[in-house]
């Protein structure tokens, strides 16, 4: 289930530039509201957090709800001062993790 | 004693008639209450003006199981003064609850986009709480063709 994410960081900016960083992470998105053939709900199982850090500082993060469409796409923004790594996380509701690392350079 | 039996009873009468409505049990929407206390949880007692936030979505949603949504806030995003959170409303969803972004001044602007599901047509409301408390809201009416849940 857990698929390689999809994230779109620059590889090079200027320090102080603001960059917008792209993700898509392929999950099911479950919403616990649709019922199967048998008229059983199908239980809950969602990305329920998202988090980015850059050098171990968090930049941004985001609590999901069922409401987020299957294949949860989030884009927000990053100031970067200085070169560095930045790391994503997404929490599903089983307690499994899926990450991500992406370097960038900056000058 | 009493008490636990009359909830005992209550919560079996729903069940059953969760039962017997079968698909309509799933399509249950949020009551406007619902809004009111997810709004107040994040707003706390601070009332929403609005401004400062721009919501950004579709008028018509063709398909209401990926709607396009993004909000920008007006803040210099700086450690004095920038936007804690901002949360996603959809008042006629089974969960009013869409999404709460939490920016830092590490973010450089408090901007952000996702794809959200929507029942049917209704209002999406936006509120931004800042880092002093303020809290500033937006609503725009989607226009859903066919809608994302249940089913």
């Amino acid at each position: 289930m857990a698929a390689k994410p999809r994230v779109k960081v620059p590889k090079k900016a200027s320090a102080g530039y603001i960059i917008t960083i792209k993700t898509l992470v392929t999950h099911k998105m479950e919403s616990g509201q649709r019922k199967d053939k048998e008229g059983n709900v199908i239980p809950r199982k969602i990305i329920n957090k998202f988090t980015c850090e850059f050098n171990g500082n968090v930049v941004f993060t985001c609590d999901i709800d069922p409401a987020v469409s299957a294949n949860p796409y989030l884009e927000f923004s990053a100031k970067v001062m200085e070169s560095g790594t930045f790391k994503f996380i997404w929490l599903d509701d089983d307690g499994t993790t899926i990450e991500t690392t992406k370097d960038i350079e900056v000058s | 004693m009493n008490i636990n039996r009359r909830n005992m009873i209550r919560a079996s009468v729903k069940m059953a008639v969760a039962g017997t409505l079968g698909l309509q049990a799933s399509r249950v929407m949020a009551s406007p209450e619902d809004t009111a206390k997810a709004l107040a949880a994040f707003a706390g007692d601070a009332t929403p003006t609005a401004g400062t936030i721009t919501l950004t979505a579709p008028e018509i949603a063709e398909n209401g199981n990926t709607v396009p949504i993004s909000i920008s806030v007006d803040s210099p995003m700086t450690e004095d003064s920038y936007v804690e959170s901002v949360t996603i409303l959809a008042e006629d969803n089974p969960n009013p609850e869409v999404v709460t972004f939490h920016f830092t001044p590490a973010s450089g602007v408090a901007r952000a986009s996702t794809r959200m599901r929507l029942a049917k047509t209704q209002n999406v409301i936006a509120v931004a709480k800042m880092n002093d408390g303020s809290v500033f809201t937006d609503t725009r009416n989607v226009k859903v063709t066919i809608g994302g849940c249940g089913g």
